[in-house]
C-alpha cells in the first residue's frame, strides 16, 4: 500500500526528516511513537502533501504510484486521508455542505457523475450515527466553536465518508475524553478492512487499548529507530522514551 | 474641451428643456454654481487621497443621450432579479424605459422623478424632502445642478409595500462614451415597510461615467432594506452619493456588492434624527485587475440610544485597490450609543492595495463603540485542509472567500439576492458552488 523509501524532508532550510523507512501493507495498522519534535506530525504532513515541507530526498508510493509530486487534492483523490491533529475551523460552510463537496470533488476527478442526493444523505446518516454524531451537528458551520473532541469525532466522520485506503490519524486521541475515545476508536475499527490500512500517531498507549497495531514504530530524530509489535507500546508506556535514546548512543 | 468645461457650457442647453421658473430649478441654479466653484473632486482633498478620478474624467462623455436605444428583455432579463415579482424603475441611457418597467400609484408611488418635479400634485414632497439631507459637496452639487431624472418612491404610513423595488440604470453606449446622473427621491413614512434593489448596468464596452445621488426618508419606526448591486462592465465607473436620514425607532440596512466596474467610490451617508434608531452598512467587495473600490461610510449619531452595524468585507486580486474610510461621529447629547464598526480585508495578491481609516468622533461620554480593522492573507492551513479532503486549490481558495464574506451575505433578507449574489461571486472566483450558503 504505502512505501517510503529514504524520505528527507525539511522546512524553512530545518531538516526533520532524516531518512525515514516505513513499509504499510494493506489490513494493517501501525502506530508510530516518539518524543516531541521526532517528526511523527511532518511525516503525516508530508505524507498527504503539505506545500510548507520540501522533501529533498527519498520517495513515498502508494500503490506502486510515486506521489511525491502531487497536490494535496491530488494525494486525496488517491485515497489518502489525514485526521489533523488541529483540524481548521471554516465559518460559514456546514459539515454536511463540506463533505459533500469534498465527495464530489473526488469523484469528479474520477470521471464519475456527483453523488445522487439520496444516496448522499443515506451515507450520511449511516457513518453520523457510527460515530454517534446528531443531526444538528452536521448543520453547524464546520468545526467553528466545536469542542476539541467534537472536532476529532468529525475528523473521523468525514474519513468514514470518503472511505481512504490509507488513513493516518495525527493524536487523534489528544483532547478527547473516555468516551469519545472509545467512539472514535470504534469507528476507526469499523471502518478497518484487509483493503485499507491506519497509520496511529500517537504519545499514549491509551488509544492502542483500542486500535490495536501490527506494529509499532519509534520515531526518533527524522527516522524511525526501532520497531515491535503492540507490546512496544506498553513497554514506552512504562518506561518513556530514554532507553531507546541510550540504545541508539 | 475638459469635462468640467463641457459641463458648464452644456447648462444654457439644459436649462432649455427644464422648466426653469421652479424652486427645483433655484436649488439646481444654486448646486450649479457650486460645482462650478469646487470643479471636480482631486487627490489634495482628504477625502479623495486613495481616489483619483483623473482617467475616467479624461472621456468625451456624452451628457444627454438623445438617441433611446431599444432594448430586448430577453437580452437584460439576467440584469434583473427575474426570479421575484416586483416594482421595477428602469432607465436606458438616462431616460425612462416604460417597456422595462413595471410602477405603482395604487396604495404608494413607485415612479418617475420627472414626473415628481413637474406634476403639482408632487410638490409638497418635494418641496418638503428635494436635496434636503444632500450635501453641498463637488459631486453631490454637480448632480443637484443636472438633476432631472430617476426613481421616486413614496411610502405613505403604515404600509408595507408588498414585493421589491428594482431600480436599473441601463447604458447601451450608442453614443459612445456616456455621462448619467440619477437622481432618486425615497420617502418611506411612519410605520412602513420597503426593499429595494439598486443595478447600474453597461450593455456595450463604451465607458461610462455614472453620477449618482439617492437621498433617503426613513420616519418612524419604519424600515428599508436596501441592496446595492455594483458588478458593471470593466470600462464603467460608478461614484453613488447616498445619503439617509432616520428618525426613532427606524431600521435601515444597506448592502453594498461591489464586485465590477473600474472606479467604484461609495459615498454612504447616514444621519440619525431620533432615538432608537438602527443603521446597518454592510457591503462585499472582490475585485481584480486594476479595480479600484472606495468605500467612505459616515454615521451621524445625534440622539441618545441609537445603534449603527458596520460589516464590510474585502478580497482583492492581482492590482486592484481598495478604500475603507468608516467614520463614526457621536454628538454629545447622543449618549448609550452603540456603534460598530468591522472591516476585514484578504490581499490574494501582493501587489493589491487597500488603505483602511476608521475615524471615530466622539464626543459623548456613556457610549460603547467598538471598531476592527484587519488586513491578511488566505489561511494557508484551511487551504490545506481543504486539499486534503480532496477539494481543489482553486475551490478550497473560494469557498475559503465565501466562509469569510459570508457574515455580510447571511444578513441578506431575499433569498433570491442573496442566491444572485452567491452565484456572482462564483462566476467570478471561476468556480461551481453545489450548494447555498
Amino acid at each position: 500500500m504505502l512505501k517510503i523509501e529514504n524520505l528527507n524532508a525539511e522546512i524553512d532550510g530545518k531538516s526533520i526528516l532524516k531518512g525515514l523507512n516505513l513499509e504499510v501493507k494493506a489490513g494493517e495498522v501501525h502506530a508510530i511513537m516518539g518524543p516531541n519534535g521526532a517528526g511523527k506530525s511532518t511525516m503525516a504532513n508530508v505524507i498527504a502533501g503539505k506545500e510548507e515541507y520540501e522533501v529533498t530526498d527519498g520517495t513515498i508510493e502508494l500503490n506502486g504510484e510515486d506521489i511525491s509530486e502531487l497536490a494535496p487534492e491530488e494525494r486525496a483523490h488517491n485515497g489518502v486521508f489525514l485526521s489533523f491533529q488541529y483540524p481548521v475551523e471554516i465559518p460559514g460552510v456546514s459539515v454536511t455542505n463540506f463533505i459533500k463537496t469534498a465527495i464530489n470533488e473526488s469523484r469528479k476527478a474520477q470521471g464519475l457523475e456527483e453523488m445522487p442526493a439520496k444516496d448522499m444523505l443515506k451515507k450520511i446518516r449511516e457513518k453520523s450515527e457510527l460515530l454517534e454524531i446528531d443531526r444538528k451537528f452536521l448543520g453547524r458551520s464546520l468545526n467553528e466553536g466545536f469542542s476539541g473532541g467534537e472536532k476529532k469525532r468529525n475528523e473521523i466522520f468525514q474519513m468514514a465518508m470518503l472511505e481512504p485506503k490509507l488513513a493516518i490519524l495525527d493524536e487523534t486521541d489528544s483532547g478527547l475524553d473516555i468516551d469519545a475515545l472509545r467512539i472514535v476508536a470504534n469507528g476507526v475499527n469499523k471502518l478497518k478492512s484487509k483493503d485499507n490500512a491506519v497509520i496511529v500517531i500517537t504519545h499514549y498507549q491509551r488509544l492502542l487499548d483500542y486500535i490495536v497495531p501490527d506494529f509499532v514504530h519509534v520515531l526518533h530524530d527524522g527516522k524511525i529507530v526501532k520497531t515491535g509489535n503492540a507490546s512496544l507500546a506498553l513497554e514506552l508506556e512504562a518506561k518513556g522514551y530514554d532507553w531507546i535514546k541510550q540504545e541508539l548512543v | 474641451m475638459e469635462l468640467k468645461d463641457k459641463l458648464l457650457s452644456s447648462y444654457v442647453a439644459f436649462e432649455n428643456r427644464v422648466n426653469t421658473n421652479s424652486d427645483v430649478h433655484e436649488i439646481r441654479s444654486e448646486a450649479f454654481e457650486k460645482f462650478e466653484e469646487l470643479g471636480f473632486p482631486t487627490r489634495n482633498l482628504e477625502a479623495w487621497k486613495y481616489t483619483s478620478l483623473n482617467s475616467v474624467l479624461k472621456q468625451d462623455y456624452s451628457l444627454f443621450p438623445n438617441k433611446i436605444a431599444a432594448i430586448e428583455l430577453a437580452d437584460v432579463k439576467q440584469f434583473f432579479i427575474h426570479e421575484i415579482d416586483s416594482y421595477k424603475v428602469v432607465f436606458i441611457d438616462g431616460k425612462y424605459s416604460s417597456f422595462l418597467s413595471q410602477t405603482t400609484h395604487e396604495n404608494y408611488d413607485v415612479c418617475l422623478m420627472s414626473a415628481a418635479l413637474n406634476k403639482e400634485k408632487y410638490k409638497p414632497v418635494i418641496e418638503k424632502y428635494f436635496n434636503k439631507i444632500a450635501k453641498q459637496d463637488n459631486l453631490t452639487s454637480l448632480n443637484t445642478a443636472f438633476a432631472t431624472e430617476g426613481a421616486y418612491i413614496n411610502i405613505p404610513k403604515n404600509t408595507e409595500v408588498q414585493k421589491p423595488i428594482q431600480i436599473i440604470n441601463f447604458t447601451t453606449g450608442s453614443e459612445t462614451a456616456t455621462m448619467l446622473q440619477p437622481r432618486n427621491l425615497i420617502v418611506v413614512g411612519e410605520n412602513s415597510q420597503v426593499q429595494i434593489i439598486e443595478r447600474h448596468q453597461s450593455l456595450t464596452s463604451n465607458p461610462v461615467l455614472t453620477n449618482i445621488v439617492t437621498e433617503i426618508f426613513a420616519d418612524k419606526a419604519s424600515n428599508v432594506d436596501y441592496y446595492k448591486i455594483q458588478n458593471d462592465e470593466i470600462t464603467a465607473s460608478l461614484v453613488d452619493n447616498s445619503y439617509i436620514e432616520q428618525q426613532s425607532n427606524s431600521v435601515v440596512s444597506v448592502h453594498t456588492f461591489s464586485f465590477g466596474g473600474n472606479i467604484t467610490r461609495n459615498n454612504l451617508n447616514f444621519y440619525q434624527k431620533g432615538e432608537h434608531i438602527d443603521s446597518i452598512l454592510k457591503g462585499i467587495t472582490i475585485i481584480e485587475g486594476k479595480q479600484h473600490v472606495d468605500h467612505h461610510t459616515l454615521v451621524h449619531h445625534i440622539e441618545p440610544n441609537c445603534e449603527s452595524h458596520q460589516d464590510y468585507k474585502g478580497i482583492f486580486n492581482e492590482r486592484s485597490t481598495g478604500v475603507f474610510n468608516g467614520k463614526v461621529i457621536v454628538e454629545k447629547e447622543a449618549q448609550k450609543t452603540n456603534a460598530y464598526q468591522q472591516n476585514n480585508n484578504v490581499l490574494v495578491s501582493d501587489r493589491a492595495t487597500i488603505n483602511a481609516k476608521p475615524q471615530l468622533e466622539i464626543f459623548a461620554d456613556d457610549v460603547k463603540c467598538s471598531h476592527g480593522c484587519t488586513i491578511g492573507q488566505l489561511d494557508d492551513d484551511a487551504l490545506f485542509y481543504m486539499q486534503q479532503r480532496g477539494i481543489p486549490q482553486k475551490e478550497g481558495k473560494a469557498l475559503l472567500m465565501f466562509a469569510f464574506a459570508n457574515t455580510v451575505l447571511e444578513s441578506v433578507k431575499i433569498p433570491e439576492v442573496k442566491q444572485r449574489i452567491t452565484k456572482i461571486i462564483a462566476n467570478k472566483l471561476g468556480v461551481n458552488i453545489g450548494f447555498d450558503l
